[in-house]
């Protein structure tokens, strides 16, 4: 009877151990398979690796890459790590992709283990970057080589650098324009109001279409804010000196009007609320849809789609504003972890990344934040015009970092979906308020925010 | 195992028992109680989800909800589901009841009506989005049966959208509650059917005065979990829209809060008041369905 029972409570041990066990032991596969798939990596590449130079022989380790990027992962990011190993045949490179980039490394950076090298996540505000990435060199030697660091710097210090910088406006279909009968692409409010009604009257097109469902789309629009203004100090700093953000007259009232007119007119999709943001760019592509508001990135995805890509253009949001400014902007910025454990491998790619992998126009399709880098072919057609490019200034000494502030504080959103959806049901009828209502309700907000923040600073 | 084997059948088997429920104790404390001790402590700061400084800020967070009533406007939006949910309730009471009685087909029935709860709720947001669409499938059948003048948009129509999307609700949450009846209805014995049929009652005297005093309690824990439930709708709206269009929910509200405006304090603030909100709704109807008897 005795010997039962020890059985029994060895089995109990055993079971105990084995739950246990097993955690670890999954763990270990994990890391097993992960680091065979770098051993692949590795091996596939030592057989043509040409090494360069003492230095980058010394940098040695293995590196993890988080990515965006889930539908190039498995291609064209395995080129890149087999053309990097070329240059440093020691580190090993092994990529994640995250589908939701955003929300997925946020809970992940509570951790240490956030890969080596990352995107900056745009919601962590400027002035948290120094506690969880690498700073990457002063900015102003930085900035001989590089543009657009200005937006991810924090007291002179560059925390991560643009893997492609974007242009936004409105992406439009030729062939629809041509059918609309229009020959010249609209410059003004009304004249693109005009070009809208055209597209509706005489094609089947879809003048404008919003994706409101998806949501994050409509964020697109207020990349055109600067257009609008006409200025590149309006953003940075013309808006947080200003009570009257939202007030007739100014930017952000005239922008998003093109939305609720172009809505309030019929000129957007039949259903706003089942809209799909997929089917969207082939309908753009293939002439269904004349109208976008996107940024440059998704000019590549809309012309592999299209069976004439010629017809997918870009032109500048329209503006009422002497010049045209057409704002360029950094996509993510790639930075290194604070927690790296090889940092100089992890520094190796993204210099590498940056400078020649050529991310930046190909797959970025934006373009390179290199300096002296050659424009991409689609912007060509605008050289000469009155059409120019710059990025918006960054904001005054003590002032980084205010329009986040104020936006959160005040639960505007600006770059997020909820207040243009309101727009949109507004002008479509599902709301009783007015445009001008909407406008009011967001100054008021911006108003108490600002008070607030300012004071605080 | 020496020692092990020394100690009393007594000690042996507390020593098995609090080690065997060391593992589910120890998950339940890191995933359960641990997270809900430190949304209470994150509701007290004005923390934004990622900076290494959290400011404390006593009761403010609960001031702001209080004070602002737009925190408490959507409410008006679980409404829906809170009538939704007596419709659901009924449809699974009625299908629970004709199944446990013998029908022909009776198990294929009840797998389809289990069916939705085995689905993952962001791919029934999907599927539903798709039914809804202007040319969808709910469209598409209506014009099949000759009643296309009931055509709708039924997302886009700000008095339909939330009727839509509880609609959704119920088609997911009714096979639960259902199975839920289902197990206790079969557990009244045959004999008393067969002494009520001697006796000459029909179904409906049979549903009237064996199963429904017999599920009594059953039903009203399904009534405390579907009012609950109502209370904190996500998934379906924030999956088809996002809370767009009038169809937003409490606790959308604040996932918006936490995530999209980075106020994290805040919005552990209100799930806490959420979370007060269900245990009063809870322990009053406890005391009022006491009462009644």
């Amino acid at each position: 009877m005795k010997k039962t029972k020890a059985v029994t409570s060895l089995a109990a041990l055993t079971l105990m151990a084995g739950l246990f066990a097993g955690c670890s032991s999954n763990n270990n596969n994990a890391d097993n398979a992960a680091a065979t798939n770098a051993g692949n990596t590795g091996t596939g590449t030592e057989a043509t690796a040409a090494p360069e130079g003492d230095a980058a022989k010394d940098i040695k380790g293995d590196i993890t890459v988080i990515t965006q990027r889930t539908d190039i992962v498995d291609t064209v990011f395995k080129d890149y790590a087999a053309k990097f190993n070329e240059k440093y045949p020691d580190v090993k490179v092994n990529f994640e992709a995250l589908s939701s980039y955003e929300d997925q490394i946020k809970i992940r950076m509570s951790t240490n283990d956030y890969g080596d090298v990352l995107l900056l996540p745009t919601s962590v505000a400027i002035k948290d970057l120094p506690d969880f990435f690498e700073p990457l060199g002063k900015m102003s030697d930085l900035e001989q080589q590089y543009t657009g660091l200005e937006e991810r710097s924090v007291d002179g210090i560059s925390y991560g650098i643009p893997i492609t910088v974007n242009f936004s406006g409105v992406i439009y279909n030729k062939q629809v324009f041509k059918d609309a009968g229009i020959t010249e692409v609209p410059r003004t409010f009304e004249q693109f109001q005009t070009a809208l009604q055209n597209i509706k009257d005489k094609t089947d097109a879809v003048p404008l279409y919003t994706n409101y469902a998806a949501g994050w789309t409509l964020t697109q629009w207020e990349a055109d804010l600067a257009t609008v203004a006409g200025d590149r100090d309006y953003v940075n700093i013309a808006q947080v000196a200003s009570d009257d953000n939202f007030v007739q007259g100014q930017p952000h009232y005239d922008l998003y009007k093109v939305m609720y007119d172009a809505a309030k007119n019929g000129l957007i999709e039949e259903d706003p609320t089942t809209t799909d943001w997929e089917t969207s760019k082939a309908d753009l592509a293939n002439g269904k849809i004349g109208t976008m508001m996107l940024g440059s990135w998704a000019i590549g995805q809309i012309k592999g789609l299209a069976t004439n890509p010629d017809d997918v253009g870009f032109m500048p949001f329209p503006t009422n504003a002497s010049k045209i400014l057409v704002p360029l902007s950094d996509d993510y910025n790639l930075g290194i972890s604070l927690h790296s454990k090889n940092k100089e491998a992890a520094r190796a790619w993204v210099d590498w990344f940056i400078n020649e992998s050529g991310y930046p126009t190909t797959e970025g399709g934006g373009m390179s934040p290199v300096k002296g880098a050659e424009l991409p072919e689609i912007l060509k057609q605008f050289e000469g015009t009155d059409v120019t490019f710059d990025t918006i200034a960054p904001a005054k000494a003590g002032e980084e970092g205010w329009v986040d502030a104020i936006d959160k504080e005040a639960e505007i959103g600006l770059w997020q979906p909820d207040f243009k959806k309101v727009i949109i049901e507004a002008a479509i009828g599902n709301r009783k308020d007015s445009y001008d209502d909407i406008m009011k309700d967001l100054n008021d907000k911006w108003k108490a925010a600002r008070a607030k923040v300012t004071a605080a600073k | 195992m020496e020692r092990l084997s020394n100690l009393s059948y007594k000690n042996q088997r507390i020593l098995i028992i609090f080690l065997f429920s060391l593992v589910p104790v120890v998950l339940l404390l890191t995933f359960s109680y641990l997270p809900v001790f430190k949304m209470f402590q994150y509701s007290f700061t004005s923390w934004d989800g990622f900076s290494k400084n959290m400011e404390y800020v006593g009761f403010d967070n609960y001031k702001t909800i209080f004070t602002k009533p737009e925190y408490f406007a959507v409410f008006k939006v679980s409404l829906y589901y809170f009538f939704a949910t007596f419709v659901q309730m009924g449809l699974a009471l009625y299908f629970a009841t004709i199944l446990s009685f013998n029908v022909r087909l009776k198990n294929w029935f009840k797998g389809i009506l289990f069916f939705p709860t085995l689905l993952n709720g962001v791919a029934i947001g999907f599927i539903f989005l798709f039914f809804f669409k202007p040319e969808g499938t709910l469209n598409t059948l209506l014009d099949l049966f000759g009643l296309g003048a009931w055509q709708q948009k039924w997302l886009l129509n700000p008095h339909l959208i939330n009727i839509s999307l509880a609609f959704a609700s119920v088609w997911r949450y009714m096979g639960m509650n259902f199975i839920i009846f289902l197990g206790a209805i079969s557990s009244i014995g045959s004999d008393i059917y067969e002494a009520s049929e001697i006796d000459g009652a029909n179904r409906w005297h049979q549903f009237r005065h064996i199963i429904i005093p017999s599920i009594k309690k059953i039903l009203q824990l399904n009534l405390i979990l579907a009012v609950s439930g109502a209370i904190g709708v996500f998934e379906i709206p924030y999956v088809m829209t996002g809370g767009s269009n009038g169809s937003g929910t409490f606790v959308i509200q604040t996932v918006d809060v936490a995530f999209k405006y980075s106020k994290l304090g805040l919005a552990s603030a209100m799930a806490v008041v959420l979370l007060g909100i269900v245990v009063i709704v809870t322990i009053l109807q406890r005391v009022l369905i006491k009462e009644e008897k």
